[in-house]
């Protein structure tokens, strides 16, 4: 690795002392003086006709100071496929959507006004899973799919459920199956999961009587919001400004649009006041967004030497009531169907059907969690059936150099190193010696691992901007508009510019939370793109603002400005370090001796634009990824075989994530990652009972906490330089969440023999599979 | 029904009208603008809301402010020295024990009042105490490697000043 004076270090979280202090301030910790605060009214069923709505009686309430519906406010949202209503509108779509919101004097009378409010439903036929959706004749939920807009990159099917498919086609799949030695056919499953963020959703609004628009809020996405806003409103850019406190976790559920514009309806019946809405964590389950359910049918073809000839893979993602955003997700799993192996003949079909269910959208890992576990699975399986070493049948199969993989990209030795992630995983567990046998003959012991790659899902026009602002003192404040959810992206970005300033980091500022009216545009914060993406852009800014610098000493010293450089403290004559002007000196302007000045204030601005392409299509095959991110995870487990239970002793993770700008954010989006996917295989599952979630608490929806930690965990790091990253960095954010759930469906097989195709693998699903093994 | 009482946080009398059925969190955050206590179930389930009320840790969205009268209650803007961190903040920085920071106030309670009643607690009994206190960022580990820390760093302290 190179010698950098600010990277592979652990500065410090720069926003460390606002949280550990309690200083720092999220949504819920706003207040303004003559707030109104508001509640909403959500469908108690999933699929049904509004025949009326009565207001009145809420409306006459003491302290009531606007009620709002569809009959008021009939806009629409949403960021690839606008077909959600800000309140049901016609009919409702699925238990917990909004029908009307209050704003009252206090959350007390805005919840007794809102109980008030009545409803007459006629119930609709129930569209209650992937079957229900995509059966002859089927009811369905959005008949007017046809009329909505979208983006061209995207195939809705007219006079079905289905909101988008995504077509994969590579090689010749009739010619790959012929030639294959054995076939593999299998199904596997996965219900909707919850992000959990800490912190509820929220929103503050307020729309003055002259139009303007001002809204805070729990966002990931401070412009995108801005720009779909003004869309569903009808307003300008300029008259919307979104400011974006910190944001207490959000793992996708704060992406895009979700719960701000019932705080601009509100708003806008009752202008020129404050509007606050905070969601109770009951209503973060019902009315956010959630993970899309999945069903995967693999079919593969082998050839007589273990290599992977043929693929043909169909995933159906469940994406609820209402598409948007998720209609992506079913692209982004689509182009990558295949996960990071080298396969000459492909056929994928990648579809998203509505049903009544909770509302899918982006998800850390948007996809990748839900193919890698059909894909990892299936190899595994694959692997013991051939009497293969599964790591071994993963290190001949995989994209190396040279490859070519599912969407036609060239694989280069800068794209990452699959193999040696294999390799780091493989040396942790132990592999291929058998665990240690442990005393007591009906606990059995396993192990397990299963590869990944990610890019980051985008359109090819997902721009970044950045602002470095000399001070006068030549320290720096740098402004960019990447979100703090919890990443670091604050701390991984101010050590991008200090090192590119050739200056420690503690001389840097870094501006931080975004304010639309102020802050350099940002696309959104999501796909792991922000420390890439962000980072280029900021490298870019400082090498504007250097450029001024040396445009103004070139004059002063009688140079051309290609013989100067700048280091941290002064711009001088290449080979003549003598001949210098100290930044101070030229950073607010050049003063000559005689009062007479030139030059002034400097500041650099940067953006960055991923070069990247739409896809075919027909066949799926262009450039949508800027990078891709390898890994690979691993798992070792026992099973009591008496009650099914399951104790994970080891898990290890290992990513090629290109040069490690701060070892230990990094190291905590891995391990927390690794943690959120322990979840989504052990312990989670939105659970419907008549088209109704049944656990939307955290008594009845568990996430891990301190006591499910396994015995072990490990981070690895590999480290290939990205030649098109910030110093050599790549992706982390989502990748650490997506095998794990493979990986430990992997090591129960190898345990005790018994293949589970549905998660959660839970001690039950384990007990009664022991059972019908038996 | 509103009711004239008085809370006793952070070592300060505060008399406060409230409703009889305020939780002690919302009139801590809501009328004595002590924010660092969070709201993240309102159940009693994740821990985002601990305080230390009287010499424990507790949720205290489950407590009704008018049965706090007479308590002695400790948030983390009453943990925190007036011109520096406590060391459990430090400590919490230092490992990179911090992402979102949702969480945060409620760990650094716990582990305040953890520390207090042992001071060098085993792995097994710090993942205990702060099982109640959910996060979804961590996955923990930063955490317990920074309560131990903590625990070092207080223990020294403590070494020095005998």
């Amino acid at each position: 690795m190179k010698n950098y004076i600010n990277l592979g270090r652990d500065v410090n979280r720069l926003d460390g002392y606002d949280k550990v202090s309690g200083n720092a301030k999220y949504i819920a910790d706003y207040e303004f003086p003559g707030m109104l605060y508001a509640k909403v009214l959500r469908s108690p069923h999933p699929h049904a006709e509004i025949i009326s709505i009565n207001t009145s009686a809420a409306e006459k309430m003491e302290g009531v100071i606007a009620v709002t519906h569809s009959g008021k406010c009939s806009h629409k949202m949403g960021l690839y496929l606008v077909d959600r209503p800000v309140f049901a509108t016609g009919k409702v779509r699925f238990k917990g959507e909004p029908v009307a919101a209050v704003a009252a004097l206090t959350e007390d009378i805005a919840a007794a006004a809102i109980k008030k409010i009545k409803v007459r439903y006629k119930m609709l036929p129930l569209v209650d899973n992937i079957e229900d959706a995509l059966k002859k004749n089927a009811t369905l939920v959005h008949p007017d799919l046809m009329k909505y807009s979208y983006l061209p990159i995207y195939y809705p099917k007219k006079g079905t459920n289905i909101f988008n498919h995504f077509p994969l086609r590579k090689g010749d799949i009739k010619k790959g199956f012929k030639q294959s030695h054995k076939i593999y056919e299998n199904e596997f499953t996965l219900p909707q999961i919850q992000h959990v963020p800490m912190e509820p959703h929220g929103a503050l609004a307020k729309w003055d009587r002259n139009d303007k628009l001002t809204v805070y809020s729990s966002v990931q996405s401070p412009f995108t919001l801005r720009n779909l806003l003004r869309l569903a409103f009808g307003l300008s850019h300029k008259d919307v400004r979104v400011i974006a406190p910190y944001v207490g976790g959000g793992f996708g559920g704060k992406a895009g649009i979700n719960m701000e514009p019932l705080a601009v309806a509100l708003a806008k019946e009752a202008k020129g006041k404050w509007i606050k809405l905070i969601f109770s964590r009951e209503e973060v389950f019902l009315g956010t967004t959630v993970r899309q359910a999945m069903r995967a049918r693999v079919k593969t073809g082998i050839s007589k030497n273990g290599r992977i000839i043929a693929e043909d893979i169909e995933m159906v993602f469940d994406g609820g009531a209402y598409a948007e955003y998720g209609t992506n997700v079913v692209r982004a799993a689509g182009y990558t169907c295949i996960g990071p192996y080298d396969i000459e003949n492909v056929k994928g079909d990648t579809y998203g059907v509505y049903t009544n269910h909770l509302v899918g959208g982006a998800f850390r890992g948007f996809g990748h969690g839900e193919l890698h576990w059909a894909v990892e699975s299936q190899m595994d399986i694959i692997a013991n059936d051939l009497k293969m070493d599964p790591a071994e049948f993963r290190r001949l199969n995989v994209l190396k150099p040279g490859s070519i993989n599912s969407m036609g990209e060239k694989i280069t030795k800068h794209t990452g190193n699959m193999v040696a992630c294999i390799d780091a995983v493989a040396k942790d567990l132990k592999w291929g010696k058998s665990s240690k046998k442990p005393a007591k003959p009906y606990i059995k012991r396993g192990k397990g691992l299963a590869v990944l790659e990610k890019a980051p899902a985008m359109p090819a026009n997902a721009t970044s901007c950045a602002r470095v602002k000399f001070n006068e003192d030549a320290t720096v404040i740098v402004h960019f508009s990447g979100m703090e959810i919890g990443q670091g992206c604050i701390t991984a970005l101010t050590q991008i510019a200090a090192e590119r300033l050739k200056m420690d980091v503690s001389k840097l500022h870094a501006a931080g939370l975004p304010d639309t009216d102020f802050s350099p545009y940002e696309w959104q914060t999501v796909a792991s793109r922000i420390t890439w993406a962000v980072g280029n852009a900021i490298i870019n800014a400082v090498d504007d603002a250097h450029a001024k610098i040396k445009k103004v000493a070139a004059k002063v010293l009688k140079v051309k400005t290609s013989q100067l450089d700048i280091d941290g403290e002064k711009v001088f004559v290449i080979g003549n370090k003598r001949k210098s002007i100290a930044l101070p000196l030229i950073i607010m302007g050049y003063q000559y001796p005689d009062g007479h000045t030139i030059g002034g204030p400097v500041e650099g601005v940067g953006t960055f634009t991923p070069n990247l392409t739409n896809l075919d299509a027909k066949t799926g095959q262009g450039h949508a990824a800027a990078e891709w991110t390898f890994g690979c995870e691993g798992a070792e487990i026992e099973v009591d075989t008496r009650t099914g239970e399951m104790k994970i002793l080891n898990l290890v993770g290992a990513f090629d994530l290109g040069t490690v700008i701060n070892p230990s954010t990094a190291r905590g989006q891995i391990i927390g990652g690794m943690i959120q996917g322990l979840g989504s295989a052990v312990l989670e599952e939105l659970k419907y009972k008549d088209g109704k979630i049944a656990n939307p608490s955290f008594v009845d929806y568990k996430i891990p906490t301190a006591a499910d930690l396994p015995d072990k965990i490990k981070h690895i790091f590999i480290q290939t330089p990205d030649d098109g990253g910030p110093f050599g960095a790549r992706a982390i954010g989502e990748h650490p969440m997506i095998s794990i759930p493979p990986a430990i469906a992997n090591a129960i097989y190898d345990a005790i023999g018994v293949r589970i195709k549905a998660l959660p693998l839970t001690d039950e699903k384990i007990l009664s599979s022991l059972k019908e093994k038996k | 029904m509103s009711k004239d009482i008085t809370l006793n946080v952070n070592g300060i009398d505060h008399h406060v009208n409230i409703q009889g059925n305020e939780t002690l969190l919302k009139v801590l955050r809501d009328k004595l603008g002590l924010t660092a206590a969070k709201e993240g179930c309102g159940a009693g389930e994740c821990g985002a809301c601990a305080v230390i009320y009287n010499g424990s840790p507790a949720s205290s969205c489950l407590i009704l402010a008018i049965e706090a009268e007479g308590v002695e209650i400790l948030t983390l803007e009453g943990i925190t020295p007036k011109d520096h961190l406590h060391p459990i903040q430090q400590a919490f920085i230092d490992k990179g024990a911090v992402q979102c920071g949702f969480c945060t106030p409620g760990m650094i309670v716990t582990t305040y009042s953890l520390l207090k009643s042992n001071p060098d607690p085993t792995e097994e009994e710090i993942k205990k105490a702060i099982s109640g206190n959910l996060c979804r960022c961590t996955g923990y580990v930063q955490i317990i490697e920074a309560i131990r820390e903590a625990a070092r760093r207080l223990k020294r302290s403590k070494g020095r000043r005998k």
